[in-house]
Protein backbone atom coordinates (compact mmCIF):
# COMPACT_ATOMS: atom_id res chain seq x y z
CA UNK A 1 0.00 0.00 0.00
CA UNK A 2 1.38 3.30 -1.03
CA UNK A 3 1.94 5.72 1.83
CA UNK A 4 0.03 8.34 0.03
CA UNK A 5 -2.78 6.14 1.12
CA UNK A 6 -2.24 7.50 4.44
CA UNK A 7 -4.79 10.16 6.08
CA UNK A 8 -4.89 11.59 9.28
CA UNK A 9 -8.30 12.94 10.46
CA UNK A 10 -7.63 15.56 13.35
CA UNK A 11 -7.66 18.85 15.63
CA UNK A 12 -4.75 21.07 15.91
CA UNK A 13 -4.86 21.19 19.85
CA UNK A 14 -5.83 17.36 20.28
CA UNK A 15 -3.06 15.62 22.44
CA UNK A 16 -4.47 12.66 20.92
CA UNK A 17 -3.98 13.89 17.25
CA UNK A 18 -0.44 15.41 18.51
CA UNK A 19 0.80 12.03 19.24
CA UNK A 20 0.04 10.67 16.24
CA UNK A 21 1.55 12.77 13.95
CA UNK A 22 5.07 12.72 16.14
CA UNK A 23 5.03 9.11 15.49
CA UNK A 24 4.15 9.69 11.96
CA UNK A 25 7.26 11.82 11.91
CA UNK A 26 9.29 9.97 14.00
CA UNK A 27 9.11 7.13 11.43
CA UNK A 28 9.05 9.76 8.49
CA UNK A 29 5.72 8.80 7.09
CA UNK A 30 4.06 10.98 5.01
CA UNK A 31 0.37 11.32 5.11
CA UNK A 32 -2.49 13.58 4.16
CA UNK A 33 -3.81 15.54 7.02
CA UNK A 34 -7.44 16.72 7.13
CA UNK A 35 -8.00 19.24 10.09
CA UNK A 36 -11.74 18.51 11.82
CA UNK A 37 -14.25 20.68 13.30
CA UNK A 38 -14.68 18.78 16.22
CA UNK A 39 -18.04 20.47 17.53
CA UNK A 40 -19.45 20.34 14.33
CA UNK A 41 -18.69 16.85 12.62
CA UNK A 42 -17.58 15.97 8.94
CA UNK A 43 -19.48 13.10 7.31
CA UNK A 44 -16.09 12.07 6.49
CA UNK A 45 -15.22 11.72 10.79
CA UNK A 46 -18.48 10.04 11.31
CA UNK A 47 -17.88 7.84 8.45
CA UNK A 48 -14.64 6.70 9.54
CA UNK A 49 -14.93 6.54 13.00
CA UNK A 50 -18.98 5.57 13.95
CA UNK A 51 -18.81 4.28 16.71
CA UNK A 52 -16.88 7.23 18.93
CA UNK A 53 -17.06 10.17 16.09
CA UNK A 54 -13.79 11.35 17.49
CA UNK A 55 -10.30 12.39 16.26
CA UNK A 56 -7.58 11.06 15.58
CA UNK A 57 -8.37 8.74 12.56
CA UNK A 58 -6.06 7.30 11.16
CA UNK A 59 -7.39 5.79 7.02
CA UNK A 60 -4.85 4.05 5.26
CA UNK A 61 -6.38 2.89 2.49
CA UNK A 62 -9.44 1.06 3.18
CA UNK A 63 -8.46 0.20 6.79
CA UNK A 64 -9.60 2.86 9.38
CA UNK A 65 -7.89 2.72 12.67
CA UNK A 66 -9.38 4.62 16.13
CA UNK A 67 -8.07 5.38 19.51
CA UNK A 68 -5.15 7.11 19.73
CA UNK A 69 -3.17 4.05 21.76
CA UNK A 70 -3.85 1.62 18.94
CA UNK A 71 -3.23 3.71 16.13
CA UNK A 72 0.53 3.96 17.93
CA UNK A 73 0.85 0.81 17.56
CA UNK A 74 -0.24 0.04 14.53
CA UNK A 75 2.61 2.22 13.11
CA UNK A 76 5.10 0.80 15.09
CA UNK A 77 3.61 -2.94 13.98
CA UNK A 78 2.89 -1.77 10.40
CA UNK A 79 6.32 0.06 9.86
CA UNK A 80 8.22 -2.43 12.09
CA UNK A 81 11.10 -2.02 9.48
CA UNK A 82 11.41 1.77 9.65
CA UNK A 83 13.19 3.11 12.28
CA UNK A 84 14.20 1.78 16.29
CA UNK A 85 11.14 -0.02 17.54
CA UNK A 86 8.72 2.46 19.85
CA UNK A 87 7.61 0.30 22.15
CA UNK A 88 10.23 -1.39 24.07
CA UNK A 89 11.75 -5.21 22.60
CA UNK A 90 10.37 -7.11 25.64
CA UNK A 91 6.96 -8.45 27.17
CA UNK A 92 7.64 -6.78 30.80
CA UNK A 93 8.78 -4.15 29.44
CA UNK A 94 5.67 -3.35 27.32
CA UNK A 95 3.47 -4.28 30.16
CA UNK A 96 5.26 -1.68 31.89
CA UNK A 97 4.78 0.82 29.12
CA UNK A 98 1.50 0.02 28.66
CA UNK A 99 0.55 0.44 32.24
CA UNK A 100 2.28 4.27 32.36
CA UNK A 101 0.31 4.79 29.14
CA UNK A 102 -2.85 4.26 30.91
CA UNK A 103 -1.83 6.21 33.57
CA UNK A 104 -1.07 8.74 32.05
CA UNK A 105 -4.40 8.72 30.31
CA UNK A 106 -6.25 8.26 33.25
CA UNK A 107 -5.33 11.01 35.34
CA UNK A 108 -3.24 13.93 33.71
CA UNK A 109 -5.13 15.91 31.40
CA UNK A 110 -8.26 15.46 33.22
CA UNK A 111 -5.79 17.20 36.35
CA UNK A 112 -4.30 19.92 33.93
CA UNK A 113 -7.95 20.74 32.74
CA UNK A 114 -9.03 20.60 36.27
CA UNK A 115 -7.06 23.63 37.17
CA UNK A 116 -8.17 25.56 33.88
CA UNK A 117 -12.04 24.71 34.46
CA UNK A 118 -11.21 25.70 38.81
CA UNK A 119 -14.34 27.63 39.42
CA UNK A 120 -12.58 28.73 43.02
CA UNK A 121 -9.17 29.20 43.95
CA UNK A 122 -9.70 26.42 45.97
CA UNK A 123 -10.24 24.30 43.69
CA UNK A 124 -7.64 25.54 41.51
CA UNK A 125 -5.04 24.55 44.30
CA UNK A 126 -6.15 20.88 45.07
CA UNK A 127 -6.16 20.50 41.15
CA UNK A 128 -2.51 22.24 41.09
CA UNK A 129 -1.49 19.72 43.69
CA UNK A 130 -3.18 16.87 42.33
CA UNK A 131 -1.10 17.61 38.94
CA UNK A 132 1.98 17.28 41.14
CA UNK A 133 1.42 14.23 42.37
CA UNK A 134 0.45 12.54 38.70
CA UNK A 135 4.00 14.48 37.74
CA UNK A 136 5.88 12.68 40.73
CA UNK A 137 4.62 9.67 39.79
CA UNK A 138 5.64 10.11 36.53
CA UNK A 139 8.91 10.94 37.50
CA UNK A 140 9.76 7.82 39.19
CA UNK A 141 8.24 6.04 35.84
CA UNK A 142 10.85 8.07 33.39
CA UNK A 143 13.65 6.72 36.37
CA UNK A 144 12.59 3.21 36.07
CA UNK A 145 11.99 3.19 31.97
CA UNK A 146 14.60 5.41 31.10
CA UNK A 147 17.86 3.66 32.95
CA UNK A 148 19.62 7.01 32.78
CA UNK A 149 19.46 7.31 29.20
CA UNK A 150 17.69 10.58 27.46
CA UNK A 151 14.22 9.41 26.95
CA UNK A 152 11.32 6.53 28.53
CA UNK A 153 12.48 4.94 25.25
CA UNK A 154 15.97 4.93 26.51
CA UNK A 155 18.03 6.44 23.86
CA UNK A 156 15.62 7.13 21.23
CA UNK A 157 12.13 8.61 21.24
CA UNK A 158 9.61 6.15 22.40
CA UNK A 159 5.64 5.32 23.19
CA UNK A 160 5.95 6.73 26.35
CA UNK A 161 7.68 9.63 25.08
CA UNK A 162 5.33 10.86 22.89
CA UNK A 163 2.09 10.11 24.96
CA UNK A 164 3.61 12.65 27.56
CA UNK A 165 5.20 14.61 24.91
CA UNK A 166 1.61 14.92 23.61
CA UNK A 167 0.03 16.92 26.72
CA UNK A 168 3.71 19.35 26.90
CA UNK A 169 2.46 22.62 25.23
CA UNK A 170 -1.31 22.19 27.60
CA UNK A 171 0.77 22.07 30.61
CA UNK A 172 2.94 25.14 29.70
CA UNK A 173 -0.40 26.80 28.87
CA UNK A 174 -1.84 25.91 32.25
CA UNK A 175 1.06 26.85 33.73
CA UNK A 176 1.14 30.31 32.46
CA UNK A 177 -2.83 30.68 32.80
CA UNK A 178 -2.60 29.72 36.10
CA UNK A 179 0.46 31.45 37.17
CA UNK A 180 1.82 27.96 38.63
CA UNK A 181 4.88 26.07 38.21
CA UNK A 182 3.72 22.69 37.11
CA UNK A 183 6.77 20.77 35.86
CA UNK A 184 8.73 22.39 38.25
CA UNK A 185 12.72 21.22 38.59
CA UNK A 186 12.79 20.92 42.30
CA UNK A 187 9.76 18.71 42.50
CA UNK A 188 10.62 16.56 39.13
CA UNK A 189 13.94 17.35 38.10
CA UNK A 190 13.81 14.37 35.61
CA UNK A 191 11.06 15.40 34.29
CA UNK A 192 12.37 19.49 33.37
CA UNK A 193 15.51 18.07 31.71
CA UNK A 194 13.72 15.19 29.38
CA UNK A 195 11.00 18.27 28.50
CA UNK A 196 13.79 20.35 27.36
CA UNK A 197 14.83 17.16 25.37
CA UNK A 198 12.18 16.50 23.93
CA UNK A 199 10.72 19.61 22.72
CA UNK A 200 14.11 19.90 20.77
CA UNK A 201 13.23 16.30 18.71
CA UNK A 202 11.71 17.07 15.33
CA UNK A 203 8.98 15.56 15.95
CA UNK A 204 7.86 17.87 18.58
CA UNK A 205 8.54 20.83 16.45
CA UNK A 206 6.57 19.64 13.89
CA UNK A 207 3.80 18.63 15.86
CA UNK A 208 3.11 20.84 18.65
CA UNK A 209 1.35 24.09 18.73
CA UNK A 210 3.05 27.23 19.83
CA UNK A 211 2.54 27.94 23.97
CA UNK A 212 0.74 31.19 22.42
CA UNK A 213 -2.13 29.38 20.08
CA UNK A 214 -2.76 27.15 22.91
CA UNK A 215 -2.95 29.75 25.15
CA UNK A 216 -5.82 31.58 23.56
CA UNK A 217 -7.66 28.18 22.87
CA UNK A 218 -7.67 27.57 26.40
CA UNK A 219 -8.83 31.08 27.15
CA UNK A 220 -11.31 30.85 25.16
CA UNK A 221 -12.57 27.34 26.15
CA UNK A 222 -12.68 28.85 29.76
CA UNK A 223 -14.86 31.55 28.30
CA UNK A 224 -16.78 30.14 26.09
CA UNK A 225 -17.41 26.16 27.40
CA UNK A 226 -16.24 26.15 30.62
CA UNK A 227 -17.67 29.24 31.70
CA UNK A 228 -14.92 30.38 34.09
CA UNK A 229 -14.25 33.44 35.08
CA UNK A 230 -11.34 34.47 32.97
CA UNK A 231 -9.90 36.40 35.93
CA UNK A 232 -8.79 33.24 37.91
CA UNK B 1 9.11 -9.38 46.72
CA UNK B 2 11.71 -11.79 46.73
CA UNK B 3 12.38 -13.12 42.88
CA UNK B 4 10.54 -16.52 43.19
CA UNK B 5 10.14 -18.26 40.03
CA UNK B 6 6.37 -19.12 39.30
CA UNK B 7 3.43 -17.18 39.13
CA UNK B 8 1.28 -16.10 41.26
CA UNK B 9 -2.61 -14.08 40.68
CA UNK B 10 -3.69 -11.61 43.42
CA UNK B 11 -7.57 -11.65 42.68
CA UNK B 12 -11.11 -11.62 43.75
CA UNK B 13 -13.36 -14.44 42.63
CA UNK B 14 -16.05 -12.78 40.92
CA UNK B 15 -13.82 -9.74 39.15
CA UNK B 16 -14.49 -9.91 35.69
CA UNK B 17 -11.43 -8.49 35.37
CA UNK B 18 -9.05 -11.02 37.21
CA UNK B 19 -10.74 -14.05 35.32
CA UNK B 20 -9.81 -12.25 32.14
CA UNK B 21 -5.91 -12.86 33.11
CA UNK B 22 -7.18 -16.94 35.07
CA UNK B 23 -8.75 -17.64 31.26
CA UNK B 24 -5.57 -16.60 29.34
CA UNK B 25 -3.29 -18.51 32.35
CA UNK B 26 -5.70 -21.63 31.47
CA UNK B 27 -5.57 -21.50 27.59
CA UNK B 28 -1.90 -21.35 27.73
CA UNK B 29 -1.90 -23.92 30.53
CA UNK B 30 0.43 -21.96 32.92
CA UNK B 31 0.70 -23.62 36.52
CA UNK B 32 0.29 -20.72 38.87
CA UNK B 33 -0.78 -19.91 42.34
CA UNK B 34 -4.13 -18.44 42.78
CA UNK B 35 -4.20 -16.08 45.60
CA UNK B 36 -7.62 -14.57 46.91
CA UNK B 37 -7.75 -10.70 48.02
CA UNK B 38 -10.06 -9.35 50.81
CA UNK B 39 -10.65 -6.20 49.20
CA UNK B 40 -11.53 -4.50 52.22
CA UNK B 41 -8.07 -5.63 53.83
CA UNK B 42 -5.70 -5.68 51.12
CA UNK B 43 -2.77 -7.45 51.67
CA UNK B 44 0.69 -6.71 52.19
CA UNK B 45 1.77 -8.52 48.81
CA UNK B 46 -0.92 -6.45 46.79
CA UNK B 47 0.08 -3.40 48.47
CA UNK B 48 3.51 -3.83 47.60
CA UNK B 49 2.82 -5.27 44.07
CA UNK B 50 0.54 -2.74 43.00
CA UNK B 51 0.89 0.66 45.31
CA UNK B 52 -0.31 2.81 42.11
CA UNK B 53 -3.82 1.42 41.97
CA UNK B 54 -3.69 -1.05 44.81
CA UNK B 55 -6.35 -2.49 42.73
CA UNK B 56 -6.33 -6.70 41.33
CA UNK B 57 -5.80 -8.47 39.28
CA UNK B 58 -2.00 -8.68 39.71
CA UNK B 59 0.11 -11.25 38.14
CA UNK B 60 3.47 -11.64 39.92
CA UNK B 61 5.82 -13.64 37.24
CA UNK B 62 9.23 -14.35 38.95
CA UNK B 63 8.69 -11.52 41.61
CA UNK B 64 8.22 -9.23 38.91
CA UNK B 65 4.29 -7.60 39.09
CA UNK B 66 2.13 -6.93 35.92
CA UNK B 67 -1.31 -4.71 36.66
CA UNK B 68 -4.41 -3.83 34.29
CA UNK B 69 -6.44 -7.24 33.57
CA UNK B 70 -6.06 -6.49 29.21
CA UNK B 71 -1.95 -5.53 30.42
CA UNK B 72 -1.94 -8.61 31.89
CA UNK B 73 -3.36 -11.05 29.02
CA UNK B 74 -0.96 -9.54 26.58
CA UNK B 75 1.78 -10.37 28.47
CA UNK B 76 0.77 -13.96 29.17
CA UNK B 77 -0.03 -14.17 25.59
CA UNK B 78 3.94 -12.54 24.55
CA UNK B 79 5.90 -14.83 27.35
CA UNK B 80 3.91 -18.01 26.79
CA UNK B 81 3.77 -17.59 23.20
CA UNK B 82 3.99 -21.23 21.97
CA UNK B 83 0.06 -22.21 22.84
CA UNK B 84 -2.93 -20.56 22.00
CA UNK B 85 -2.02 -17.27 20.22
CA UNK B 86 -4.22 -15.12 21.57
CA UNK B 87 -3.79 -12.04 19.20
CA UNK B 88 -4.00 -12.19 15.82
CA UNK B 89 -0.54 -11.76 13.66
CA UNK B 90 -1.19 -8.77 11.23
CA UNK B 91 -0.93 -5.10 12.55
CA UNK B 92 -4.15 -4.56 11.28
CA UNK B 93 -6.05 -7.09 12.93
CA UNK B 94 -4.02 -6.44 16.03
CA UNK B 95 -5.14 -3.09 15.94
CA UNK B 96 -9.03 -4.32 15.46
CA UNK B 97 -8.29 -6.88 18.56
CA UNK B 98 -7.36 -3.86 20.44
CA UNK B 99 -10.27 -1.38 19.56
CA UNK B 100 -12.44 -4.11 20.51
CA UNK B 101 -11.41 -5.03 23.64
CA UNK B 102 -10.40 -1.44 24.48
CA UNK B 103 -14.29 -0.79 24.00
CA UNK B 104 -15.38 -3.23 26.36
CA UNK B 105 -13.40 -1.98 28.95
CA UNK B 106 -14.63 0.99 28.34
CA UNK B 107 -18.22 0.50 28.22
CA UNK B 108 -19.48 -2.68 29.82
CA UNK B 109 -18.49 -2.51 33.47
CA UNK B 110 -19.29 0.70 34.41
CA UNK B 111 -22.88 0.80 32.34
CA UNK B 112 -23.60 -2.59 33.95
CA UNK B 113 -22.96 -1.04 37.61
CA UNK B 114 -24.97 1.44 36.06
CA UNK B 115 -27.65 -1.03 35.91
CA UNK B 116 -27.96 -2.28 39.22
CA UNK B 117 -26.79 1.12 41.33
CA UNK B 118 -29.20 3.49 39.97
CA UNK B 119 -33.30 3.63 39.25
CA UNK B 120 -36.25 5.04 36.99
CA UNK B 121 -34.99 7.14 34.25
CA UNK B 122 -31.61 7.00 35.09
CA UNK B 123 -31.56 3.77 35.08
CA UNK B 124 -33.26 3.24 31.76
CA UNK B 125 -31.14 5.08 30.35
CA UNK B 126 -27.79 3.15 31.15
CA UNK B 127 -30.33 0.17 29.89
CA UNK B 128 -30.66 1.50 26.37
CA UNK B 129 -26.82 2.63 26.62
CA UNK B 130 -26.33 -1.30 27.17
CA UNK B 131 -28.49 -2.63 24.77
CA UNK B 132 -26.55 -0.30 22.45
CA UNK B 133 -23.38 -1.77 23.51
CA UNK B 134 -24.38 -5.20 23.00
CA UNK B 135 -25.70 -4.65 19.53
CA UNK B 136 -22.45 -2.94 18.87
CA UNK B 137 -20.49 -6.13 19.94
CA UNK B 138 -23.01 -8.57 18.32
CA UNK B 139 -22.48 -6.78 14.94
CA UNK B 140 -19.02 -6.96 15.26
CA UNK B 141 -19.14 -10.72 15.80
CA UNK B 142 -21.24 -11.36 13.04
CA UNK B 143 -21.17 -14.69 11.98
CA UNK B 144 -17.78 -15.80 13.55
CA UNK B 145 -17.80 -18.62 15.82
CA UNK B 146 -15.48 -16.38 18.02
CA UNK B 147 -14.71 -12.43 17.84
CA UNK B 148 -11.02 -13.62 17.04
CA UNK B 149 -12.36 -15.51 13.77
CA UNK B 150 -11.93 -19.20 13.98
CA UNK B 151 -9.92 -19.25 17.12
CA UNK B 152 -10.28 -17.56 20.35
CA UNK B 153 -8.83 -14.38 21.04
CA UNK B 154 -7.81 -11.32 22.88
CA UNK B 155 -11.68 -9.91 22.52
CA UNK B 156 -13.07 -13.22 23.25
CA UNK B 157 -10.89 -13.33 27.05
CA UNK B 158 -11.55 -9.31 27.52
CA UNK B 159 -15.49 -9.77 26.97
CA UNK B 160 -16.62 -13.42 28.01
CA UNK B 161 -16.22 -12.91 31.69
CA UNK B 162 -19.18 -10.11 32.17
CA UNK B 163 -21.44 -12.93 30.42
CA UNK B 164 -21.94 -14.51 33.70
CA UNK B 165 -23.35 -10.97 34.61
CA UNK B 166 -25.69 -10.76 32.22
CA UNK B 167 -28.59 -12.27 34.28
CA UNK B 168 -27.77 -9.73 36.80
CA UNK B 169 -28.47 -7.04 34.05
CA UNK B 170 -31.28 -8.43 33.49
CA UNK B 171 -32.75 -9.29 36.68
CA UNK B 172 -32.02 -5.36 37.73
CA UNK B 173 -33.22 -3.77 34.61
CA UNK B 174 -36.01 -6.01 33.00
CA UNK B 175 -35.18 -6.78 29.47
CA UNK B 176 -33.57 -10.10 27.89
CA UNK B 177 -30.16 -10.57 26.42
CA UNK B 178 -30.85 -13.06 24.33
CA UNK B 179 -34.04 -10.63 22.84
CA UNK B 180 -31.64 -7.95 21.81
CA UNK B 181 -28.33 -9.70 20.79
CA UNK B 182 -29.31 -13.38 20.01
CA UNK B 183 -25.48 -13.99 18.73
CA UNK B 184 -23.42 -12.88 21.53
CA UNK B 185 -25.80 -15.51 23.71
CA UNK B 186 -25.04 -17.80 20.97
CA UNK B 187 -21.00 -17.08 21.01
CA UNK B 188 -21.34 -17.34 25.09
CA UNK B 189 -22.16 -20.72 24.98
CA UNK B 190 -19.60 -21.70 22.39
CA UNK B 191 -16.98 -20.10 25.11
CA UNK B 192 -18.38 -22.05 28.01
CA UNK B 193 -17.64 -25.42 25.58
CA UNK B 194 -14.42 -24.22 26.06
CA UNK B 195 -12.66 -25.26 29.87
CA UNK B 196 -10.54 -22.58 30.49
CA UNK B 197 -13.91 -20.41 30.73
CA UNK B 198 -16.33 -22.98 31.92
CA UNK B 199 -13.82 -23.59 35.04
CA UNK B 200 -13.14 -19.61 35.42
CA UNK B 201 -16.62 -18.18 35.27
CA UNK B 202 -18.90 -17.61 38.20
CA UNK B 203 -22.53 -19.04 37.91
CA UNK B 204 -24.82 -16.38 37.03
CA UNK B 205 -27.01 -16.80 40.41
CA UNK B 206 -23.57 -16.13 42.54
CA UNK B 207 -22.66 -13.23 40.48
CA UNK B 208 -26.62 -11.81 41.19
CA UNK B 209 -26.08 -12.45 45.19
CA UNK B 210 -23.19 -10.82 45.07
CA UNK B 211 -24.72 -7.89 42.92
CA UNK B 212 -27.52 -8.14 45.84
CA UNK B 213 -25.11 -8.22 48.48
CA UNK B 214 -23.52 -4.59 46.55
CA UNK B 215 -26.88 -3.21 46.61
CA UNK B 216 -27.53 -3.64 50.45
CA UNK B 217 -23.66 -1.68 50.97
CA UNK B 218 -24.79 0.98 48.34
CA UNK B 219 -27.76 1.56 50.53
CA UNK B 220 -29.92 0.67 46.76
CA UNK B 221 -33.38 -0.48 47.20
Amino acid sequence: MAESDLKLLGMWASPFVIRVRMMLEEKGLSYEYIEQDVFNKSELLLKHNPIYQKVPVLIHGARDICESLVILEYIDENWSWIGPPVLPATPYKRAIAHFWAAYIEDKLMLSFVGILRAPTEEVKAEKIAETHTILEMLEGAFKKCSMGKGFFGGDSIGYLDVILGSYLTWINAAERISGAKLLDETKMPLLVEWEKRFLAADCAKKSLPSVDQLEKHARNLQVTRWKVDSAN
Amino acid sequence: MASEKGVILLDFWVSPFGQRARIALAEKGVQYEYKEENLTEKSELLLKANPVHKKIPVLIHDGKPVCESLIIVQYIDEVWSDKAPLMPSDPYQRAQARFWADFVDKKVYDCGSRLWKLKGEEQQAAKKEMIEILQLLEAQLGDKKYFGGDSFGFVDVAFVPFTSWFYSYETCANFSVEGVAPKIVQWAKRCMERESVAQTLSDPKKVYEFVCFLKKKFGVE
